[in-house]
């Protein structure tokens, strides 16, 4: 097999070169499925405390969107499936979307596989590797994960169902990743092809588990589900999700097969042979560069709100006159149970917008390491300027994406409802987490002007803000950690009171970040 | 391209309008490595000045602290009259600049970033970038992705040349242009000189420098080793013969500033100093040349030649 020499070489590589991503990514995800499961053991203590939650899920429209089907919720392993399932397969495809891509077109990019092809390499073995390693972290995770569960004394077979699940939609979106990486030269753009994927995956499901289940067929993550772990394991909807992976495979081989290296599938068009009279500010300049993201990330969220928005006329009917479940899923005072339903939406949207922020907010770095920066910056142009340049586009995109959720919402649960207030009621909603994604933005800001080796850390921050979001009350965590999260500051509107303190706090914090990291980068070296 | 052209004249600053740029007991670290260690460099108005060194000697260090990229850790350094880490706005409206390594954004097309850096320096002469186009043979609809390294560093000569920044500073600006190319770079620095406006050239090709340059200072380790007029330098310059000769080649090793004569029998090998060409051509016409072959000697032999035995105790530049 000419076409994979070298791929064991090129592993041991990969190995070494991310060794400290693979550790992390693996470890984290492994760890928040095994301490989520520990933490809901300890959250229903008796079969009483189970058939209560199962009881005010059961009927709750709104949390099974978010969490998954409805499937033996009064057993803990059933609650596990449920409580971190969604969130945990989400995770995986990440890790399988950002390490493929990462192994592969976003080398390809940097032109160093032009260096490793010249080599004795076969022409499949770059990918091959890539594959192999997510596909190895995929397993090692799985089996963390089966284990971890096994050490709760959960049954066998629903904890290996459970641990297999995320290999299987984890080796799908290592195929989704590794065919996006064939289908475009840029690895942004592949990152927002996987993404997109994902995206679609999680609302078919969520549509597809609300209604009568059926659209659930037509997404990874349902397939996943469908395997019902610790509810009657079911193996044969994991084959799918095999021949999925397969043919997603032979896709990428035979688009390698035929492209040039460097090269995508969509050859590249010419440009004006002028720039734009706006092109010549910085200002002009940091719009036209994140342009498409703007766009790509707002209708996407835009789509999510739509999905989700959708649904929110139904969450009222479906719990009828169930007072108790009333209590359970509205514990927010007065918050009607579709308001406490949006105002979820709109967290989990905002927290998402805050990824297209702190990318935005790190192409300060990507453009200084990319050596862009460099001869802009010779340019009578200030550092201060070129970095507030990045930045208002951060500001403005941030409100873009976030003012996208809240339409997408708005319209959607607006026209099923029949009332179109609803519109500038989410879309304001949506907007009072600016300051909180803002937040994290000033600390993408700060670590770029003061530590710039440590640029990563904002990302950890976002997924820690996810686990206390989502995760929060299902791990029992102190009052003050969660605290520490922006977004546990911001009002959980609609539904909640529109408190002014707390988010000019937040602005206040977000500013002096970003006033930090300029004064940072004022005084160091760039490079 | 011949190594032998007019010498530049000998300008120093003391006797032209004034000094453009100048450095001092420059001092950068990064960790370990001290990139400069106490470089000293004058270029004078008007000049055309090679920067010359081997790789990793400190030259794009030094011109990232000129631009106030880099905060040098010691010494002075006075660009334009100004302190380039406290002016580098003020100061940047008077130069332009081509990095050494280019690298642009993939999705814009060739034209659109050299009017991009146009604009920022609120200079662009769109005539002057019309005929630069033309004159590198550069398309400016491509999409920088597309772009060969020697186009891409055509898309930041040509965003340099068609400035009327009064200094122009070029780090090693045409290692990626072929020779023709290289010809067209050539004459596009002649007319920039002809304006009067001064030029800081990186480079490690000695027939470029030789060619275009006024003075030169080279440097080695962060430190400036020598400086001064091409003539000054002249006795630094070998160019090598290779030559078959109707009758026997001998006498050459006697001749003046010939060195490491190989004979093999019609065939000569040997190198000789560019002061000295016209006494061993001299001879060797009168042996009857069958076929002449003549090249410059790269820089890192000049330097291994020439700073030898300063480099003995430097085991890892000494062992090449």
């Amino acid at each position: 097999m000419s076409e994979l020499a070298g791929t064991t070489t090129l592993i041991r590589f990969i190995l070494r070169r991310d060794r400290v991503r693979i550790l992390v990514w693996v470890g984290a995800i492994a760890a928040l499925v095994v301490l989520t499961a520990a933490s809901v053991k300890g959250l229903y203590p008796t079969q009483a405390d189970l058939d209560e939650a199962a009881a005010a899920t059961h009927d709750n429209a709104g949390a099974i969107a978010f969490n998954g089907p409805d499937q033996a919720l009064d057993t803990i392993g059933g609650q596990v499936a449920f409580q971190v399932g969604t969130i945990g397969l989400i995770a995986v495809a990440l890790m399988s979307t950002f390490m493929a891509g990462r192994e592969t077109r976003a080398e390809e990019e940097a032109g160093r596989l032009d260096l490793v092809r010249a080599m004795a390499v076969g022409r499949h073995a770059p990918a091959a590797a890539a594959l192999i390693v997510v596909a190895g972290m995929n397993l090692v995770l799985g089996a963390l994960v089966m284990l971890g569960l096994l050490g709760l004394d959960l049954p066998a077979a629903g904890a290996f169902a459970f641990g297999v699940s995320f290999i299987a939609l984890g080796l799908v979106f290592a195929g989704v990743a590794t065919l996006a990486a064939q289908v475009t030269e840029n690895t942004r753009v592949a990152y927002g092809m996987s993404g997109g994927m994902l995206g679609v995956a999680f609302v078919l499901r969520a549509v597809g588990d609300i209604g009568d289940g059926t659209l659930s067929w037509f997404s990874p993550i349902g397939w996943a589900q469908k395997a019902r772990p610790f509810a009657g394991e079911r193996w044969w909807p994991l084959l799918i999700a095999a021949g999925c992976t397969v043919g997603l495979l032979a896709g990428a081989v035979a688009l390698t097969t035929h492209r040039d290296v460097g090269a995508g599938l969509v050859p590249p068009r010419p440009g004006p042979s002028r720039a734009v009279p706006s092109l010549g500010r910085p200002l002009g300049l940091a719009f036209r560069l994140q342009r498409g993201s703007v766009i790509g990330w707002s209708v996407a969220l835009f789509i999510t709100g739509i999905a989700y928005g959708s649904i929110a006329n139904d969450v009222e009917d479906f719990v009828g006159d169930n007072e108790t479940i009333q209590d359970v899923v509205a514990p927010s005072g007065g918050a009607s149970l579709t308001d406490s339903y949006l105002s979820r939406s709109l967290l989990i949207a905002a927290l998402i917008a805050t990824g297209y922020a702190i990318s935005s907010a790190l192409r300060l770095r990507s453009e200084e390491t990319a050596l862009h920066a460099e001869p802009v910056l010779a340019t009578p142009i200030s550092r201060r300027r070129w970095a507030a340049s990045q930045l208002a586009i951060t500001l403005a995109g941030s409100v873009v994406v976030l003012t996208a959720s809240g339409l997408g919402t708005g319209l959607a649960y607006g026209l099923a409802a029949g009332d179109l207030g609803q519109v500038p009621r989410l879309v304001g909603a949506a907007l009072t987490y600016t300051p909180a994604v803002l937040v994290l933005v000033g600390l993408a800001t700060a670590l770029f002007g003061l530590v710039p080796r440590a640029v990563l850390v904002p990302w950890g921050l976002l997924a820690a803000c996810f686990i206390v979001g989502m995760l929060g009350e299902v791990l029992d965590l102190p009052a003050w950690i969660e605290d520490l999260s922006p977004f546990e500051q911001t009002p959980l509107l609609p539904g909640d009171d529109l408190a002014v303190v707390p988010l000019a706090v937040l602005a206040a914090v977000a500013a002096a970040l970003t006033l930090a990291g300029l004064a940072g980068f004022r005084r160091r070296d760039v490079g | 391209m011949s190594a032998i052209s007019a010498p530049g004249r000998a300008v120093h600053p003391s006797d032209r309008h004034g000094v453009a740029l100048s450095t001092s007991g420059l001092v950068k670290t990064f960790g370990s490595t001290r990139a400069l260690d106490g470089l000293d460099l004058s270029v004078a108005i008007g000049e055309v000045h090679g920067f010359l060194g081997p790789n990793g000697s400190g030259k794009t260090t030094t011109i990232r602290v000129l631009l106030g990229l880099l905060r040098a850790d010691a010494g002075q350094a006075v660009l334009l009259g100004g302190d380039p880490w406290r002016d580098a706005v003020a100061l940047h409206r008077r130069l332009a600049y081509v990095p050494g390594d280019v690298s642009l954004w993939p999705k814009l097309s060739g034209g659109e970033i050299i009017d991009v850096f146009g604009r920022l320096r609120r200079d662009l002469d769109p005539v002057r970038r019309d005929e630069l186009l033309e004159r590198f043979e550069l398309d400016p609809t491509k999409k920088a992705r597309t772009y060969s390294k020697g186009n891409r560093q055509k898309v930041a000569l040509v965003a340099a040349l068609a400035s009327s920044a009064e200094l122009l500073i070029l780090d090693e600006p045409t290692s990626g242009l072929d020779p023709l190319m290289e010809a067209v770079f050539q004459d596009c620095i002649r007319e920039v000189k002809a304006t009067g406006r001064t030029v800081l050239l990186s480079s490690h090709i000695l027939a470029e420098v030789e060619a275009l340059c006024d003075r030169v200072s080279i440097i080695r380790a962060g430190q400036t080793v020598q400086s001064g007029t091409l003539t000054d330098l002249r006795h630094l310059t070998r160019t090598s013969i290779d030559v078959q000769t109707a009758q026997a080649p001998t006498g050459l090793a006697a001749l003046p500033g010939v060195h490491d004569v190989r004979i093999d029998d019609h065939r000569a090998r040997f190198d000789v100093d560019s002061s000295h060409l016209d006494g061993a051509t001299r001879h060797l016409a009168e042996l009857g040349v069958r076929s002449l072959t003549s090249q410059p000697p790269t820089l890192e032999e000049l330097f291994l030649r020439h700073y030898g035995d300063e480099l003995a105790h430097e085991p890892e530049l000494a062992a090449r």
